[in-house]
């Protein structure tokens, strides 16, 4: 097992190289001047060439490229020329907010799509099938940012139960702690306020997110149930007396979910990748708003690493998922 | 004496969108204790389906039961409920299917499986633990489990305690029978009904299977319904036979009755075309035509349309006479013709 996992993670390196190459040079062969646009529109073409030293951006491509390159090893991911502040800092901030988000939202996406897939196979073809069938194709053709909008307006503002957006109300010390997400480090401190404060924050952004996983979820689950319960050993399990629920929630339920392990490392990397608008239209302070102003700015060092964070984060998510694969299915296990 | 499974007179039918087939039409059986029944017949005779009758695995819909009965120690399952039926499978009946690969769950290991089985037939009969009904949960697991490995010892699978945290996969097929066997004995059945449970393994592990199920029956004084479609299975293993043929019993006696003696003029051409050593080759005997839409059945007797001895008169449902007690044959015509 531990052999299987370090070869995935030495077959994983190229990769992230080969998109520190790509984010490298594709930023800086887009039109315009970051430099300039960095200087201020006052700026003289003596303060842009220093500004450019200062940032090593006079220098060759590929001398750009291994100066990053060397201090990535040591953990640094370069210094922003916008903000003038560390890209590793500035991630250390926003991207503890972003997973938090995603993570509840796959969250929410897993502990109720699974049980709502195998309720909607079990009662196939009954309404709760029928109910969540409609759901689900209504949860994936709605945009994120618009379902965010919708929530906002009935749970912020009509019914007045959620706050409207951001993390943490502004006057006061948001939990601090070693995860960065403000709901597990007050858990840690035993913090309940905060933690219910930092719950009601999350909620809106996270089911706005959470609706299309979910629905997906849901639909996996249900196609792999149903092909399940036809399964010989699923009739054994009956004609020697097991119980309905114990067949489903127990011998039906590990079977059929390998499916949607995949859809959930899949849409991991598409939540990290796609928080933007949530994020904007919530005003959580997350590398999705991070990365777009970086991008609006043409400041090189952010877009590139957090690329390069967010591909590090696919892939392991993606052997997380392959391990767990061995977990459920001892067949994939013992090869 | 009240028989350990009585079917009488069973009518099923399945609903499909061309129409209500008819699979089975007018099935009677009657199996004691000690007694294996081989359940003989052609594929989509209707073998399978009164099998999985007796534990009511059949969806209804599509399923139908028209007319009839199947008794259970005198108790017609056909009238139970869902939760009812719970009770008595895996405990009261076992059962074992065809394909041993498929159905193991393949996601859990074996000892999982054997000791959930031992548990669900204990909450109706907690004796099967050896355990009173006020055992808590660590007990009643510990007990299964000890269950679990005198079962796996019991059909000969060496190193018992230690294969329980094996899955499937690291089974051979024997083997996996073997495991399912000791499942379908866990809950301590009177009544096991083996549906091909040798179909899909190798002959010398057939033998051996089909010696282990005889050891079973004889141990635990149960009935056995063990459904197949090779006489030669039958000839070896059962004390009675029933052939079917398209929802029908055609005939059934003991064994040495009908094999020795068969009088139905189905069972005689599936007799003539068992390969033997002393047929030449080419001189097997098939026959001739094909099973009956069951939607449309034949009136009267189902096999008249391919049988050679048809008549006019088989157009009536045939009359099921007793040629030796015990041994009855549904067709009117060959007892006329012996006593012409």
């Amino acid at each position: 097992m531990l052999r299987f996992i370090l070869r995935r993670i030495l077959l994983v390196l190229p990769v992230l190289f080969g998109l520190t190459v790509i984010m490298f040079v594709i930023a800086r062969v887009l039109p315009g001047d970051p430099v300039a646009l960095a200087a201020g529109p006052n700026a003289t073409q003596s303060e842009i060439a220093a500004l450019a030293q200062e940032f090593g951006l006079d220098q060759p491509l590929w001398v750009q490229y291994w100066t990053y390159l060397t201090g990535l090893v040591q953990g640094d991911f370069g210094t922003s020329i916008f903000t003038r502040r560390p890209v590793a800092q500035d991630l250390a901030t926003y991207l503890p907010a972003t997973l938090e988000l995603v993570f509840a939202a796959l969250f929410l996406a897993i502990v109720i799509g699974i049980p709502a897939g195998l309720m909607a196979a079990v009662w196939r073809n009954r309404w709760p099938d029928y109910l969540s069938n409609i759901l689900s194709v209504a949860a994936i053709s709605m945009p994120r940012f618009f379902l965010g909008l919708l929530l906002q307006l009935c749970f912020a503002m009509w019914l007045m139960w959620l706050p409207l957006g951001g993390r943490f109300p502004i006057i006061f010390d948001p939990p601090q702690g070693v995860t960065g997400f403000y709901t597990i480090d007050a858990l840690l401190q035993a913090d309940w306020e905060g933690f219910v404060t930092a719950c009601r924050y999350l909620a809106l952004p996270a089911i706005a997110m959470s609706l299309s996983p979910l629905a997906t979820i849901l639909r996996m689950m249900r196609a792999s149930t149903i092909e399940v319960m036809h399964q010989d050993y699923v009739t054994t399990a009956r004609a020697l007396g097991l119980s309905p629920r114990m067949i489903v929630f127990k011998y039906v339920l590990r079977n059929a979910i390998s499916s949607s392990l995949t859809v959930i490392g899949l849409y991991f990397g598409w939540l990290l990748g796609g928080t933007v608008l949530v994020e904007t239209v919530f005003d959580w302070p997350g590398v999705g708003l991070y990365a777009t102003q970086a991008i609006v700015a043409q400041d090189f060092m952010p877009v590139v690493s957090v690329a390069l964070v967010i591909g590090a984060l696919f892939v392991t998510a993606n052997i997380v998922i392959d391990v767990l694969y061995g977990v459920i299915n001892p067949k994939v296990r013992y090869q | 004496m009240t028989a350990l499974l009585e079917i009488r007179d069973l009518h099923l039918s399945m609903h499909s969108y061309e129409g209500a087939a008819r699979v089975l039409d007018g099935v009677s059986l009657r199996v004691n204790k000690g007694e294996i029944w081989g359940l003989v017949g052609e594929t989509g005779c209707g073998k399978s389906v009164t099998g999985l009758s007796v534990s009511r695995l059949l969806r209804t819909p599509p399923a139908e039961y028209t007319r009839g009965e199947i008794l259970l120690d005198g108790t017609d399952v056909l009238t139970l409920d869902e939760r009812q039926m719970r009770s008595l499978r895996g405990r009261r009946v076992g059962m074992i299917f065809q394909d041993p690969t498929t159905n193991l769950n393949p996601a859990f290991r074996i000892g999982t499986q054997l000791i959930d089985v031992a548990l669900a037939a204990a909450r109706h009969d907690p004796a099967i633990l050896g355990l009173g009904r006020g055992a808590g949960r660590r007990a009643r697991v510990a007990a299964a489990r000890k269950l679990a490995i005198a079962m796996l010892t019991e059909v000969g699978i060496p190193a018992a305690e230690s294969r329980l945290d094996d899955y499937p996969h690291q089974f051979s097929g024997g083997m996996r029978q073997r495991v399912l066997i000791a499942m379908a004995l866990i809950g301590r059945p009177d009544l096991l009904i083996a549906d091909e449970p040798t179909t899909a393994l190798d002959v010398s592990v057939q033998a051996q299977i089909l010696a282990l199920l005889k050891q079973m029956v004889a141990a635990h004084d149960m009935g056995v319904v063990l459904i197949t479609h090779n006489l030669g299975v039958v000839a070896q293993t059962c004390t009675h036979v029933a052939v079917m043929y398209a929802g029908t019993i055609v005939e059934q006696g003991p064994i040495r009755d009908v094999l020795g003696d068969p009088a139905h003029p189905y069972t005689q051409a599936l007799m003539r075309a068992i390969p033997t050593r002393d047929v030449a080759r080419g001189a097997l005997q098939g026959l001739a035509g094909s099973v009956p839409n069951l939607i449309h059945p034949p009136r009267g007797c189902r096999f008249a349309p391919r049988c050679a001895l048809a008549r006019p008169s088989c157009a009536q449902p045939p009359a099921v006479h007793e040629r030796a007690p015990g041994h009855r044959v549904a067709c009117p015509v060959v007892e006329e013709a012996q006593h012409a």
